[in-house]
């Protein structure tokens, strides 16, 4: 009896719920949101929007962060949903060249989103269309430890010199000027990167990591001639040291600079510093003629081609992109948000973070690994990964990646 | 008439309907996936869109791939080392078939790596070799004032993880060899005794022989072992530093699998290449077992 009636009701629900759900439009939108942060700041976004739009269902489909990067390949070709998250720069390039997302230029230009979100511009520009709008991003540059710059009695350097001087005074003290922790490789890259921005700037970093310029260009050596000059003053052994094992390095005081995300931040204040002792700096000027870029990972949404609801798609993104939405969304990442009218908390890194990167004319490049594809990139972190325990390998390196550059990019 | 028909259709029938299951299960999982594999390493693929044909060229690529050398290099390096495991496997055995007071405590102690996972191996040494604070690092740093980072340095990192794979196996064969000698006859020690045959002569010529079985599944078992070392070179080094550590099943997952891969094709071919070698071993091992068999 108690079953039947159970029945009865759910039957006499669902007839009510389902012409209520008809008049509702739905928008599909799939993630790779897993982690508790972004998961959380997922869901308020999506409750927002709905706020706002009463008539719009989003269905969110979050998938694992990992498993996320195979099963996008699928899903764009097979069923595409209306919105799905992804990277800029050239990470997105493969989906627009096979035309898999849909350009949206036309919310970028009725939202004005060209200037509240200009510092993104360049890496979700391709072809001279916008095909996706960026929701966060976090800073790359220099942590330091305060109380190791006072004990050797220097300033924080500006310019490149001034740092590879300082490295000297650092290094009577028998403390390491630069730390890094390349077992996984990727640490290697980000020394690349800005030594690469600095010295050759935004477009040359982009078009060597697209596959444009060969690898044992004279530019590109510049850069190492660069790097050459910090490795005397750099952690020994570094090709066996986690990044966070690294970190203790800087935290015991034993070394006084380390190339890193903001992401390292809450590690290093795990290890017992604070606000007062850990310092951070943007990556110091090489070449003061070239306008300044910086590095910073940026995610973003986009439209698959196939889209079903592409109007409200867009009224999506337009929603994402406001100076608020992007606000409220950043503080539950704890990353900064890119619409440069937004705020940030008072912590004092992303506060940096967000001056630096707002502020950066000459462009936000994405990490070697995003920029580079796959092959590329892997090839490259190897190789800066030899060079600096090998700097005298050097052509035999550059050698090896100009052979890899001509058959990755061959399709 | 028919019944006596029936029942020899019954007996030819039968082996092959219990046979039926291993062969189908044999087929489904180890034999059709070598010809797909061998099959994939002709296209090119990145496991999503359509294959491309191109013949050969993944092996052609290989023959000019540094990296493969040093992954085929390294294989070999593992294969001569680890049978190192099969004599102080050996020597431990005779070490501890004794009877003792807590022998049996001794034993356990000894199997104890065996029992834990690789990759608790694998950490285990890599902290044991972390520059900084490992206290292999301390000790060198204490004798030669700089310290040696095993697994920085492309020219040992390989020994080093060598070592670490070393230390389970040893186990292994240890415990092949303690079953082993369970089943040496004690009359035949005893007649040798008498004959006055003592040490490593005794050990020669009246233990080992009969230890023969034992030996012969150590080396299979550590050969094997040796080709498909990939869990210790995934933790303890993923290949580094600059690719000096891989293996070649190690390089075929980073080609096929991993984050910067994608390139079926490619590390199909090197796994066609692996289970070749694998083969010279493996038909080396059946027909010693079918000569054995044969009483030859």
């Amino acid at each position: 009896m108690n079953f039947l009636k159970t029945t009865a009701l759910v039957a006499l629900m669902g007839s009510i719920a389902i012409p209520a759900m008809a008049e509702q439009r739905v928008l599909k939108l799939f993630t790779d949101a897993s982690d508790p942060a972004p998961k959380a700041a997922f869901e308020q976004l999506v409750k927002g929007f709905e706020a706002e739009n009463p008539d719009v269902k989003v269905e969110v489909n979050t998938f694992d962060h990992e498993g996320y990067k195979t099963a996008i390949r699928n899903f764009l070709t097979a069923d595409s949903p209306d919105l799905a998250n992804w990277y800029a720069g050239n990470r997105m390039a493969p989906f627009v060249n096979a035309g898999q997302f849909t350009d949206v230029s036309d919310v970028w230009e009725e939202n004005g989103l060209k200037d509240s979100l200009g510092s993104a511009l360049k890496s979700m520009t391709i072809d001279g269309k916008q095909w996706g709008v960026p929701y966060t991003y976090y800073q790359w540059g220099i942590y330091y430890n305060k109380d190791v710059y006072k004990k050797a009695g220097v300033e924080v350097p500006k310019t490149w010199d001034e740092f590879i001087s300082n490295c000297k005074k650092f290094k009577e003290m028998g403390v390491d000027c630069l730390t890094t922790g390349t077992k996984a490789l990727w640490p290697a890259a980000g020394i690349f990167d800005y030594l690469d921005l600095r010295t050759n700037g935004y477009d040359f970093h982009m078009k060597l990591t697209s596959g444009e310029i060969p690898w044992t260009d004279d530019r590109v050596k510049a850069v190492f001639a660069e790097w050459k000059k910090v490795l005397p003053y750099t952690t020994k052994n570094v090709a066996a040291i986690d990044w966070q094992d690294a970190v203790s390095n800087i935290v015991q005081g034993k070394a006084a600079n380390y190339v890193m995300g903001n992401f390292a931040v809450a590690t290093f204040k795990d290890g017992g510093m604070t606000n007062d002792t850990l310092g951070f700096m943007d990556f110091p000027t090489i070449n003061p003629d070239i306008p300044r870029a910086e590095e910073a990972p940026t995610d973003t949404i986009h439209i698959p081609a196939g889209a079903k609801n592409k109007a409200d798609a867009k009224k999506f993104l337009a929603y994402v992109a406001k100076a608020d939405v992007q606000t409220k969304m950043n503080e539950e990442l704890g990353q900064l948000p890119i619409n440069k009218n937004s705020s940030v908390g008072d912590d004092p890194y992303l506060q940096a973070g967000f001056k630096i990167l707002s502020t950066a004319d000459g462009g936000i490049a994405q990490f070697f690994d995003r920029d580079a594809p796959a092959q590329m990139a892997k090839a490259g972190m190897e190789g800066f990964q030899e060079f600096m325990a090998y700097p005298d390998h050097l052509d035999a390196i550059l050698e090896r990646l100009e052979k890899v550059r001509q058959r990755v990019y061959k399709n | 008439m028919p019944a006596p028909r029936r029942r020899r259709l019954n007996r030819k029938l039968a082996p092959w309907l219990f046979l039926a299951p291993g062969v189908l299960m044999f087929l489904i999982y180890v034999l059709i996936p070598i010809g797909e594999s061998m099959w994939i390493s002709f296209f090119q693929w990145d496991g999503l869109s359509a294959k491309t044909w191109v013949g050969l060229s993944n092996y052609l690529e290989l023959l000019d791939d540094d990296a493969f050398y040093t992954s085929l290099k390294n294989n070999l390096i593992w294969l001569v080392l680890y049978m190192l495991a099969i004599p102080f496997g050996l020597f431990i055995a005779l070490f501890l078939n004794q009877t003792v007071r807590g022998i049996r405590i001794y034993k356990s102690l000894f199997f104890f790596p065996f029992v834990i996972s690789q990759v608790v191996v694998g950490l285990i040494f890599s902290w044991f070799y972390a520059p900084g604070f490992g206290l292999f690092f301390e000790l060198t740093k204490w004798l030669d004032g700089t310290g040696i980072a095993i697994l920085a340095n492309p020219n040992t990192v390989t020994y080093g993880i060598i070592a670490a794979g070393l230390w389970p196996q040893i186990a292994y064969c240890m415990i092949l060899y303690l079953t082993g000698l369970n089943a040496v006859a004690p009359d035949q020690i005893e007649a040798a005794r008498l004959d006055g045959a003592k040490g490593i002569k005794m050990l020669w010529y009246v233990v080992l022989p009969q230890l023969r079985p034992a030996t012969f599944i150590a080396v299979v078992v550590t050969v094997i072992g040796a080709l498909r070392s990939f869990d210790l070179v995934s933790i303890m080094t993923d290949g580094g530093p600059f690719g000096s550590s891989r293996v070649l099943s190690y390089y075929m997952y980073e080609q096929a699998l991993s984050e910067y891969g994608y390139r079926m094709g490619y590390g199909a071919a090197i796994a066609v290449v692996l289970f070749a070698i694998m083969m010279i071993f493996i038909s080396g091992f059946i027909w010693k077992m079918w000569r054995d068999e044969r009483g030859l």
